[in-house]
C-alpha cells in the first residue's frame, strides 16, 4: 500500500509523467476479457496510471426495453452478459412479478436454482480458462471449456438453447424438465466433482499459479465495502457477503450450503473462493433435484400484446459469478417499461476497481487481474 | 515456499496422464451431434395451417419477421394470404414468436446449419424454403404453452327457466373487470376488421376496452357505425368467425366488448357528449331516404355530420327496420333502439314516421324534391310456406308475427306451435313463442349444424326448452273441421352430398311420414320485397334482378340520383351489410353532390 501511495504521490509530478509511457491494452487484446480498453502508463514495468476505456459495446438494452412490451424486453437480457445469462434473467423476472405481486409455483423456484447453479458453474468453468490463460496456463482452459458443454447439452436439452436460454421468465419458467433430466445432472455433477481434482493439479497446485497470483491485485479489506466490491471479489477479501444468504431469493433458504471466504484480497484468494463456490453449486444441484416438488412449473402471464404492470418500481438482485446483479424497473402502468436500469458488478469491478488496484502492479498482471475480477465489458456497457 | 516447489513443479505433468482419452470434440463432418428434443434451430412454418396473422411479426423485437405474399397462397376469409419470412440474420432464436402464434403453425426445429455466399438468401419463407422441416420440428407450442389466452370470459345470462317467463334481456352484459379481461385477449391481428362488412375499427376499440379508455373506444366504435349498440346485441358477427384465436380456443367476445363499450354511455345525451362529433355547416342540398332501417339511418347520420340537408320516410311508427320489427325485445330492448336513434336525431336527421312511400307520399315527389335519394326498403314480406293446407287459420309467417308481437299486438298461438325453418327468424319466432307459454317444435329440412342461425341462438332455444327436429321436410298441414290449423304432417329427409360440391341436400325419405300435433305453424323460410311503391317510369333505370335492386360499388342504382341498400340489395341481409351500404352511399352521394 505504501508503495502505491508513494507512486500516486509522484504521479501527480510532471516531470515524473514525461518518463511514464502510454499503453493500450485492448480492445482487441487476448488478454483483455472483452472489448473494452485499459489505457495503462508505465515506468518499467510498474503501472503508474490505469484508465479504462468503453463504448465499443453499447447497444443501449435499457433505453430498447422502453420500446419493447413487457416480455420482448426479458428476450435482450441474456445479452448483457453473455457467459452466464441467467441471473439477468432472474432479476428481471424477479423484479416484475414483485411489482405486479405474480406467484411463482413452488417447482418453478426449484427449477430456477437448479438453472441459476448450472449457470455458475458454466460460467466458472470459462473463468477457469481465462485465469490461467491469462499466466500461460493454456491446458486448464482447454479442459474446462470441454467439460462446460456438459453444462451447455444440460441446457440444450432444458431450454433447447445452448448459451442464450431466455428461460426464466416472468411468473416461472418456460417449460418444465424433460424426462430423465434429473437423472442427466446428477451425473454430470457426479463427473464434475471427480474432474475438479485434475483441474486443481494444473491450477492450485501449480507453482507457476501460486507465485502469480499470490499477493498480485490485493484489494485491502478495509476499502472492499467502501469501493463497492461484491460477489467472489468481496469474498476473497474475507468478508462474508452473498445475496444468496444475505437476501435469500426462490428457494435458496431452504437449501443448505456455506459461503466460504478467503483473507488476503489478492487473485490467489479470489480463485480459492471460485474454486470452493463450484463444490458447493454441486451441492445445492443435488439437493434441488432431491427436493423439487412437482406441480406446476409457470403461472401464466396474460395476452403479452395486452400486458400492463401497475405504477410503480420493483429491484430484485441475484448472486451471479461476477457479483450482485440486479434489475430496477419503473411502471407507468403501460404495456412498456417506462425505464429499466441495470446493475452489474462489472460496472464497479471493471472500470472504478481495476484503476485503483492496477496501480503498481507488473504491466503483465493486467490480464490475470482483469480476469479475477469477473469483468464482464458487455454487462458494463449494456 | 521455498524457492523451488517440488510438488508444484511435478503436479502439472499429471495432465500426461490425459493421453489417448477420448476427446470432447467430434469429428464434423464425418459425425455430427444430433440437437436436443427442444432444440430451438431454424424456423418452420405450416403454410397451410398458417392464417398470416401476423402476430409473430408483431412480437419479434428484432424485427426479423416480415409478411409476405408467396405465390400459390391467396388470402380469403380469415385469412390474410400473408406468410411469415424471417430474417434469419436479424433473428435471435429466443422463439417467441412461437409461443404467440394463435395456430401453433410456426415452430423451431433441429435444423441450425445454413451456409450461403448469398447475403439476401438469409431472408427465408419457413415452410417455403424448408418444405420438408416438419420432421424436424422441435421447439412448438401447444394449448398448455401458449402465451395467446383461448378461454373466453363467460357472459352472464338469465337462466332458462326464468327467460320463458318475460320478455326481459337475455343477455346481462359484462361488468367492467369482465370486459377489461375478455378484451385484453385480442392480439390485433384485424384479421376480423378484414370480414367485417363495415371495415369496423375493431382491433383499436378492443384496444381502448382493454386499456381502460371505454370513451375512446365509443368514439373510435362511431367512426363508421352509428348503430353499435345494436351491432353489440344482434350482430351476425362474421368477425369472430375469423378470430385468429379462434383457431385453437374461443373467439374474441368482440360483439360483447361492443355492447360493453356502448352501454357506457347510458343516454342519447351522454353519446353525444362522449362522441361529440364534428358536424359541418350545412352546405344547402338535401338527400331524401326511404326507410329507417339500418342502411337508411347509417346513410342519413353520416351524411348529416357532413352537412347535408337529411329527411327520412319510414312507414312505421317506429324507426329500426327489421331490426325494431324482427328481433324480439329480449334480444334488442326497444329503449337501446330509441337511445340510439335519439342520438342520430340530436345531429339534425329528420324523421317523418307513418309516412309509406307510395301511399302517403309518391316516389316521384321524393325524386323531385331531394338532390339525391336513398332506397332502405328492406324485406317487409315472407315467402308463404306454399304446401297443402298453408291456408289454414294458424298458419302464419314468423316474419308477420315477429311484427305483430314487436308492434305489441297480441297474438294466439295455441300451446303447440310448430316453426318450419332454420335461420334466426325461425329461432326468434320459436324462443318468442315460447314466452306466450307454447311447447315450440322447429322443422328444419337439414341438420342442426347446417341452420344458418347463430349458434348462440341454438342454443338459447335448446335452454328454454324448444325441441328441434332436424332432417323434416313439411309436405301438409292438417285441419280442423273451423279451418284451424290441427297438426303437420312432414316426411324425414337424408342427407345426400351435392355433386357440385355444394352443402348435403336433403332428399325426402317416402312413407316416412310423421305428424306432429299443433296449434299454429309458422313458416320461417325467407322474406322478399316489395317494390310496388316504384312507378313504372323508373323501372327502366332502376333494375330489380331476383328480387333485389341492381346497384354498382357505390350503392348506386341505374338512376344516377338513386342509392340503394340494405337487404334489399345485398344477399347477405344482416344489420352490419345494411350499415356498411349505407356509409358507402353516404360516401358516394357526398361525392357526387360536393362536386357539383
Amino acid at each position: 500500500m505504501e508503495k502505491k501511495f508513494l507512486i500516486l504521490q509522484k504521479n501527480t509530478q510532471d516531470k515524473m509523467r514525461e518518463k511514464a509511457t502510454t499503453l493500450y491494452i485492448g480492445p482487441q487484446h487476448p488478454g483483455i476479457t472483452g472489448n473494452m480498453m485499459v489505457k495503462v502508463q508505465v515506468e518499467g514495468d510498474t503501472i503508474v496510471r490505469a484508465r479504462t476505456e468503453v463504448g465499443y459495446l453499447h447497444r443501449a438494452f435499457e433505453k430498447l426495453q422502453e420500446r419493447r412490451n413487457w416480455l420482448q424486453s426479458f428476450t435482450l437480457l441474456c445479452r448483457f452478459c453473455v457467459p452466464e445469462p441467467d441471473p439477468v434473467e432472474e432479476s428481471y423476472a424477479r423484479a416484475v412479478e414483485l411489482l405486479e405481486g405474480r406467484e411463482v409455483p413452488e417447482r418453478a423456484k426449484y427449477i430456477r436454482v437448479l438453472m441459476l447453479e448450472l449457470a455458475r458453474m458454466g460460467s466458472y468453468m470459462l473463468w477457469y480458462g481465462g485465469q490461467s490463460g491469462s499466466l500461460g496456463l493454456y491446458t486448464i482452459g482447454q479442459w474446462t471449456v470441454g467439460d462446460r458443454n456438459y453444462i451447455l447439452d444440460l441446457f440444450e436439452e432444458l431450454t433447447g438453447g445452448r448459451v442464450y436460454h431466455m428461460y426464466i421468465w416472468p411468473g416461472g419458467v418456460r417449460r418444465d424438465l424433460p424426462e430423465g433430466f434429473a437423472d442427466k445432472v446428477l451425473r454430470t455433477m457426479d463427473y464434475f466433482e471427480k474432474r475438479l481434482k485434475d483441474y486443481d493439479d494444473l491450477m492450485f497446485e501449480n507453482t507457476i499459479f501460486q507465485k502469480r497470483t499470490q499477493g498480485v491485485g490485493v484489494i485491502p479489506k478495509e476499502k472492499a465495502v467502501e469501493w463497492g466490491v461484491v460477489g467472489p471479489v468481496l469474498r476473497g477479501c474475507g468478508i462474508k457477503s452473498d445475496i444468496r444468504i444475505d437476501d435469500p431469493y426462490e428457494v435458496y433458504d431452504k437449501l443448505d450450503f456455506i459461503v466460504p471466504t478467503h483473507e488476503g484480497g489478492d487473485i490467489w484468494s479470489r480463485a480459492l473462493v471460485r474454486r470452493q463456490e463450484i463444490r458447493q453449486s454441486i451441492r445445492i444441484i443435488r439437493q434441488v433435484i432431491e427436493n423439487m416438488p412437482s406441480g406446476e412449473y409457470y403461472n401464466r402471464i396474460p395476452n403479452p400484446f395486452k400486458w400492463t404492470l401497475p405504477k410503480g418500481d420493483a429491484y430484485a438482485r441475484t448472486e451471479a459469478t461476477r457479483g450482485e446483479v440486479a434489475m430496477y424497473i419503473v411502471s407507468d402502468g403501460s404495456i412498456h417499461p417506462r425505464r429499466t436500469h441495470f446493475r452489474g458488478a462489472a460496472y464497479v469491478h471493471g472500470i472504478t476497481l481495476l484503476e485503483k488496484i492496477l496501480i503498481g502492479e507488473n504491466v503483465a498482471d493486467i490480464s490475470a487481474i482483469m480476469n479475477s475480477l469477473g469483468v464482464c465489458p458487455p454487462e458494463i456497457e449494456r | 515456499m521455498s524457492f523451488f516447489d517440488l510438488n508444484g513443479t511435478l503436479k502439472p505433468l499429471t495432465a500426461l496422464k490425459q493421453f489417448g482419452k477420448k476427446p470432447h470434440t467430434i469429428s464434423y463432418p464425418k459425425e455430427s451431434k444430433e440437437a436436443a428434443p427442444r432444440y430451438r434451430g431454424l424456423h418452420f412454418n405450416d403454410l397451410d395451417e398458417c392464417i398470416g396473422c401476423g402476430n409473430c411479426s408483431m412480437i419479434c423485437q428484432n424485427a426479423a419477421i416480415d409478411m409476405i405474399h408467396i405465390d400459390g397462397i391467396e388470402g380469403k376469409k380469415g385469412d390474410s394470404g400473408l406468410r411469415p419470412r424471417i430474417d434469419n440474420g436479424r433473428c435471435c432464436w429466443c422463439a417467441l414468436c412461437v409461443e404467440v402464434c394463435p395456430t401453433g403453425s410456426l415452430s423451431l426445429t433441429k435444423d441450425y446449419l445454413y451456409v450461403s455466399e448469398d447475403p439476401d438468401s438469409f431472408l427465408w419463407t419457413p415452410g417455403k424454403d424448408n418444405p420438408n422441416g416438419k420432421e424436424q420440428i422441435s421447439f412448438f407450442s401447444t394449448e398448455e404453452t401458449s402465451l395467446n389466452v383461448f378461454n373466453r370470459v363467460p357472459m352472464p345470462e338469465l337462466e332458462g327457466k326464468e327467460r320463458v317467463k318475460s320478455f326481459a334481456e337475455v343477455v346481462l352484459g359484462y361488468s367492467e373487470a369482465e370486459a377489461r379481461a375478455e378484451a385484453s385477449r385480442c392480439i390485433s391481428c384485424g384479421l376480423c376488421t378484414e370480414v367485417c362488412p363495415e371495415h369496423m375499427h375493431i382491433p383499436e376499440y378492443i384496444n381502448a376496452i382493454a386499456t381502460g379508455n371505454d370513451a375512446d373506444a365509443v368514439r373510435i366504435i362511431y367512426d363508421n357505425n352509428p348503430l353499435p349498440e345494436m351491432c353489440g346485441k344482434v350482430c351476425t358477427r362474421r368477425c369472430e368467425d375469423v378470430c385468429a384465436i379462434a383457431s385453437r380456443g374461443e373467439a374474441l367476445a368482440i360483439r360483447w366488448l361492443k355492447r360493453y363499450a356502448t352501454e357506457t354511455a347510458a343516454t342519447a345525451e351522454i353519446t353525444r357528449e362522449i362522441v361529440n362529433p364534428e358536424i359541418r355547416e350545412a352546405n344547402g342540398k338535401t338527400v331524401g331516404i326511404i326507410g329507417a332501417g339500418p342502411s337508411g339511418l347509417t346513410a342519413a347520420y353520416y351524411l348529416a355530420l357532413r352537412g347535408y340537408d337529411v329527411t327520412i320516410y319510414e312507414a312505421n311508427a317506429k324507426a329500426g327496420g327489421a331490426t325494431m320489427y324482427g328481433i324480439p325485445k329480449y334480444r334488442f330492448p326497444i329503449d337501446s333502439l330509441d337511445k340510439q336513434i335519439d342520438y342520430i336525431k340530436s345531429i339534425g336527421v329528420k324523421i317523418l314516421f307513418n309516412t309509406k312511400v307510395g301511399k302517403d307520399i309518391s316516389f316521384k315527389e321524393i325524386y323531385d324534391k331531394f338532390d339525391a335519394v336513398f332506397m332502405g326498403v328492406g324485406f317487409p314480406d315472407a315467402w308463404p310456406l306454399g304446401v297443402d293446407g298453408d291456408d289454414a287459420k294458424g298458419s302464419m309467417q314468423a316474419f308477420r308475427f315477429l311484427y305483430m308481437i314487436n308492434s305489441g299486438e297480441k297474438v294466439d298461438v295455441g300451446d303447440k306451435v310448430v316453426v318450419v325453418g332454420g335461420g334466426n327468424v325461425a329461432i326468434d319466432a320459436a324462443r318468442v313463442s315460447r314466452r306466450l307459454g307454447a311447447d315450440v317444435t322447429i322443422l328444419y329440412r337439414r341438420r342442426v349444424k347446417d341452420m344458418p342461425a347463430d349458434w348462440e341462438e341454438i342454443e338459447g332455444a335448446e335452454d328454454e326448452g324448444v325441441h328441434i327436429v332436424p332432417q323434416g321436410i313439411p309436405i301438409k298441414i292438417h285441419k280442423d273441421e273451423k279451418g284451424h290449423v290441427k297438426a303437420v304432417e312432414y316426411l324425414k329427409a337424408k342427407m345426400v352430398p351435392d355433386e357440385r360440391g355444394g352443402r348435403p341436400k336433403p332428399v325426402a325419405i317416402e312413407g316416412s311420414n310423421t305428424v306432429i300435433e299443433a296449434t299454429s305453424v309458422m313458416a320461417a323460410i325467407g322474406q322478399m320485397g316489395d317494390y310496388s311503391f316504384l312507378p313504372e317510369e323508373f323501372t327502366d333505370k332502376i333494375k330489380i334482378e331476383r328480387g333485389r335492386f341492381v346497384v354498382n360499388e357505390k350503392q348506386q342504382t341505374g338512376d344516377p340520383k338513386v342509392f340503394a341498400g340494405g337487404d334489399a340489395v345485398n344477399r347477405t341481409a344482416d344489420a352490419i351489410s345494411a350499415i356498411a351500404d349505407g356509409f358507402r352511399a353516404c360516401k358516394a352521394i357526398d361525392e357526387m353532390l360536393g362536386k357539383k
